[in-house]
C-alpha cells in the first residue's frame, strides 16, 4: 500500500496554483484599480496635504526637521479646529532628494492618495524636476526651498514659495553690509549647481552695485567628498571669504577650510549658514570660525531679544534655546530653513479659508487666493518676521540676520529690512492660464 | 523546437497585450506609474543586450540614458523642434555617441571595461554640471509648452495626457520587444552568445568579435538613448541626475534582478523594484533597507534573476 497523505500530485498543484493566482487576481485588481472595488471619495474627507520629503539622499539632514515641523503644525492646526472646520491629514512621502522620484511622488499625490495640495520641498532640482507634473495634473504646489526659480518665472501658475525669501533676495539685501563692514574684495566658493549658480549671479552683481569686485569664484562639484585642493585658489588680496555649501560634505568643507588657514592670516569669512546648518558649532576643529560670519534667516541661538513667537515656534516643533532638539542636545535643527514648513502651512490655511476651500475641484480658486495674498505680519503663525507676498511671482520676501560667531554660538549683528531684499519681478504667473 | 518558438512568441506578445488591457483598468495613479517603468524597461533592454547576450558589464550607462534625455530635450527648448524630430535627432546622436564610446571601451575587457565606462559616464555627467548655462545643470530645464503637443499624420498628441503617454511608451516598448525578440533568436543573437560564452573561440572560427560587440553596443546605446528621450518629452524634465551613477547601477539592477539574458527579463526587474520602492514606503520609512534585503533574498533564491532562474529550472523556452 503507498499512502504519502502530505504530498500534492501534479494536478493537485495546479489547482493551488490556479487558487493562488486567482486569489492574487482579486488582490491587485483591489489595489490597482480602486474603481472596479467601488472606493468613492466621502465628502467630509479631510484636508490632504502631500509632503513631498527629503528623508533620504543629500537633503536628509533637512528633511529630517522639516517633517518635525510639519507634523507640528499640522498637529496645532488640527487642535484649533483644522482648515474650515475640516481636519488636515499630513500624507508624507520619501523623494529621495531626487527630480525623478520627486516628479512620481507629485503623481502619487495628485491620483492615489488625491492630496490638495502638495508641499514642503526644499532641494531646487527636486522642485524644478517636479514642477511640470505638478502644472499638469493642477496639484498646487507650495515649497519651502529657497531657490530663485519660483520667482524667475521659469515654472508655472501652481507653484509657489510664500513662506520662505528666495536667495535672489537675502543676497541683495546682505551685500551692502558686506561691503561697508567686511570688504569689498570677495572670493566666492559655492556649489556647483543650480543653488550655488543663484549665489555666484546673484551676489556678485549685488557686490558690484555696492563697489566691491568678486576677485575669484571657485565652484564644488556636488560629488565633492575633499575640498583641500580647492583652497590654495584664494587669491592672496582677499578681504572675505564667501562660502556657502550644502550636502553631507559640508562639515568636512569647513573643517578643512580651518586646516588649511591654520593660524596665519586669513581673509574675513562670511559663509550662508547652509554650511553648517544641522551642525553643531562646538564641533572640535570649528574653532577657527570664532569671529567669522553667517547668514541666518532665523537665528538658531535664542537672542536676547527673542520674540515670544520665536519662544513659541521652538517649544512646538521641540527647539531648545541654543536651535537643538529638546530630546537631544547634539540633534541641531536646520533652524533658517524649517519655519517655512510652519509658515506655509498657515499660509495654506489662509487662502483655503479665504476661498472657502472644499476640495480638489476648488483648486484654481486656491491658486487665486493665494495670489491674491499681499503680505504677513509677525505673529505666532510667522514667527521668522513679517513678509510681503508678490503675487505675480508666488514669492515672499523677508527680514534675514548676520551673525557673528562668538564662544560657539551665533550672535546677530545685523538684520536686514524687507526693502532690502526687493527687486523688480521678471515674470508675472497671474498672466498663465489655469 | 517549432513549438518552444512559438509559446515563446505567444508569451512576449501575451505580455504585451496584457500591458495593454491594463490600461483600461488601472487607476490614474498605476498609469502614470507602469508609464514610467515602461520608460526604464526600454532602457533596461537596451543594456541587457550589452550586459545578458554579449556578457559586457557597463557601469555608464546612465550617459546613454541621458545623451538620448539631453539630445532630445535641448533642441526643444533652445531651438523650438517639433518633439518626433527631437526624437529621432535623439535617436541618431544616441547611436553615434554609443558608436564612438563602443570604439575606444571595447579595446578594453573584463574589469578594464567596467572602469572604462564608469569613466566615460562621469565625464557624461559632470559634463552637464559644467556646461550648466546650457544643460541647466543639476537643477535641469523644464520643457516649453509648445513641446506638450504635436501633430502627426493629422492626429494631435496631447503630451499632458496619462492615456496618451501610456499608449506612446506602450508603443515603444512593444517595438523594442520585438525587434529585440527578432536579434536574439537569429543571427546577431547567437554572435552574441557566442561571444558571451567564449570570444576566443568565436574569433577562431573567423568572426570579428569587435565588431559583433560593436555593433550590440550600439543597439544597446541606442535604445537606452531612446529611452532617455522618451523619458525626457514625455515628463517635459531634463537634468544631470539623470545621468549620474545611480542610474547606470539601477538599470544594472532592474536586469539582474528580471534575469540577464531573457527578452522580458529586464522589464519585470523594473516592474518588482519600482513597485517594490513604491509598496515598502508605504509602510515603513526604513523601505531602502526593506527593498535591499528582498533583493538579498531574491538573488539568494533566483542567482540568476527570476526569469533567469525560471528557465534554468524548468528549461522554459524563454529566449
Amino acid at each position: 500500500m503507498s499512502y504519502t497523505p502530505d504530498k500534492m500530485t501534479d494536478k493537485d498543484k495546479r489547482k493551488s496554483l490556479r487558487k493562488l493566482a486567482g486569489a492574487a487576481g482579486i488582490a491587485m485588481t483591489a489595489q490597482f484599480s480602486p474603481a472596479l472595488t467601488g472606493h468613492v471619495l466621502g465628502s467630509d474627507r479631510p484636508i490632504k496635504v502631500g509632503m513631498q520629503l527629503h528623508r533620504t539622499g543629500i537633503g536628509a539632514s533637512y528633511g529630517r526637521w522639516y517633517e518635525r515641523v510639519a507634523v507640528a503644525t499640522v498637529k496645532l492646526i488640527n487642535e484649533e479646529g483644522g482648515i474650515n472646520g475640516r481636519p488636515v491629514e499630513l500624507v508624507i512621502e520619501d523623494d529621495g532628494t531626487d527630480p525623478r522620484r520627486g516628479a512620481e511622488v507629485i503623481e502619487k499625490f495628485a491620483t492615489q492618495h488625491k492630496t490638495d495640495v502638495a508641499y514642503g520641498t526644499l532641494f531646487s532640482h527636486v522642485v524644478i524636476g517636479s514642477s511640470p507634473r505638478a502644472g499638469e495634473l493642477k496639484l498646487p504646489y507650495y515649497v519651502v526651498s529657497e531657490g530663485y526659480h519660483v520667482a524667475s518665472g521659469s515654472l508655472n501658475r501652481y507653484v509657489f514659495q510664500p513662506g520662505i525669501t528666495d536667495v535672489r533676495s537675502q543676497i541683495a539685501s546682505m551685500a551692502p553690509w558686506i561691503a561697508t563692514n567686511l570688504g569689498k574684495k570677495i572670493t566666492m566658493i559655492f556649489p556647483d549647481y543650480a543653488f550655488g549658480h543663484d549665489h555666484r549671479n546673484y551676489f556678485s552683481i549685488a557686490i558690484a552695485e555696492q563697489g566691491g569686485k568678486v576677485l575669484e569664484m571657485i565652484p564644488v562639484p556636488p560629488t565633492e567628498s575633499s575640498f583641500t585642493r580647492y583652497f590654495p585658489r584664494i587669491p592672496r588680496e582677499t578681504e572675505v571669504l564667501y562660502h556657502v555649501l550644502v550636502g553631507p560634505g559640508v562639515l568636512t568643507f569647513v573643517k578643512e577650510m580651518g586646516q588649511f588657514f591654520g593660524t596665519r592670516d586669513r581673509p574675513r569669512i562670511f559663509g550662508y549658514i547652509d554650511s553648517l546648518e544641522a551642525v553643531d558649532f562646538a564641533t572640535p576643529q570649528l574653532e577657527f570660525l570664532q569671529g567669522t560670519h553667517f547668514w541666518e534667516a532665523f537665528p538658531r541661538y535664542a537672542q536676547p531679544d527673542q520674540t515670544r513667537h520665536d519662544q513659541y515656534f521652538r517649544h512646538q516643533v521641540g527647539v531648545d534655546q541654543n536651535g537643538a532638539s529638546v530630546s537631544d542636545s547634539r540633534d541641531i535643527s536646520a533652524y533658517s530653513h524649517m519655519f517655512g514648513c510652519w509658515e506655509t502651512l498657515f499660509i495654506i490655511k489662509q487662502a483655503m479659508e479665504t476661498c472657502g476651500y472644499s476640495g480638489p475641484e476648488d483648486r484654481q480658486a486656491l491658486i487665486e487666493a493665494t495670489e491674491s495674498l499681499t503680505g504677513f505680519a509677525e505673529s505666532r503663525n510667522h514667527p521668522q518676521g513679517s513678509k510681503v507676498f508678490n503675487g505675480k511671482i508666488h514669492q515672499c520676501f523677508g527680514i534675514q540676520h548676520i551673525s557673528r560667531v562668538e564662544d560657539s554660538r551665533l550672535k546677530v549683528v545685523h538684520t536686514t529690512s524687507i526693502e532690502d531684499g526687493l527687486y523688480e519681478p521678471e515674470a508675472d504667473y497671474t498672466q498663465m492660464a489655469l | 523546437m517549432e513549438n518552444s518558438r512559438k509559446s515563446s512568441l505567444v508569451l512576449h506578445i501575451g505580455v504585451l497585450a496584457l500591458l495593454f488591457l491594463l490600461s483600461f483598468i488601472l487607476s490614474d495613479y498605476h498609469q502614470l506609474t507602469i508609464t514610467r517603468i515602461m520608460v526604464l524597461a526600454i532602457f533596461a533592454l537596451g543594456y541587457n543586450i550589452l550586459f545578458g547576450y554579449v556578457g559586457l558589464l557597463s557601469l555608464g550607462h546612465a550617459m546613454f540614458f541621458a545623451c538620448g534625455l539631453y539630445a532630445a530635450g535641448l533642441p526643444v527648448y533652445y531651438l523650438g523642434w517639433e518633439v518626433p524630430s527631437a526624437f529621432l535627432f535623439a535617436i541618431v546622436i544616441s547611436a553615434f555617441s554609443a558608436t564612438l564610446i563602443g570604439a575606444i571601451a571595447l579595446r578594453t575587457q573584463g574589469v578594464a571595461f567596467m572602469i572604462v565606462t564608469l569613466m566615460f559616464s562621469q565625464v557624461a555627467y559632470l559634463a552637464t554640471l559644467y556646461f550648466s548655462d546650457i544643460t541647466g545643470g543639476d537643477e535641469g530645464l523644464v520643457l516649453p509648452e509648445h513641446a506638450r503637443s504635436f501633430a502627426i499624420l493629422g492626429m494631435q498628441v496631447d503630451l499632458t495626457s496619462p492615456q496618451t503617454r501610456y499608449y506612446i511608451t506602450l508603443g515603444l516598448l512593444s517595438a523594442s520587444v520585438l525587434i529585440v525578440y527578432r536579434w536574439v533568436n537569429g543571427g546577431p543573437g547567437r554572435e552574441w552568445v557566442a561571444v558571451r560564452e567564449n570570444e576566443l573561440r568565436t574569433r577562431m572560427l573567423g568572426y570579428n568579435t569587435f565588431l559583433i560587440k560593436l555593433k550590440a553596443m550600439v543597439i544597446s546605446g541606442t535604445l537606452s538613448g531612446g529611452a532617455g528621450a522618451t523619458y525626457g518629452l514625455l515628463f517635459a524634465y531634463i537634468g544631470s541626475t539623470f545621468a549620474s551613477i545611480q542610474y547606470s547601477i539601477d538599470v544594472l539592477l532592474f536586469t539582474l534582478l528580471g534575469g540577464a539574458g531573457t527578452v522580458l527579463g529586464p522589464i519585470l526587474g523594473s516592474f518588482i523594484m519600482f513597485y517594490m520602492i513604491d509598496f515598502f514606503s508605504g509602510y515603513t520609512t526604513a523601505y531602502l533597507l526593506a527593498t535591499g534585503v528582498v533583493l538579498i533574498l531574491l538573488i539568494v533564491y533566483f542567482p540568476l534573476g527570476v526569469l533567469g532562474t525560471l528557465r534554468k529550472k524548468w528549461r522554459l523556452w524563454l529566449p
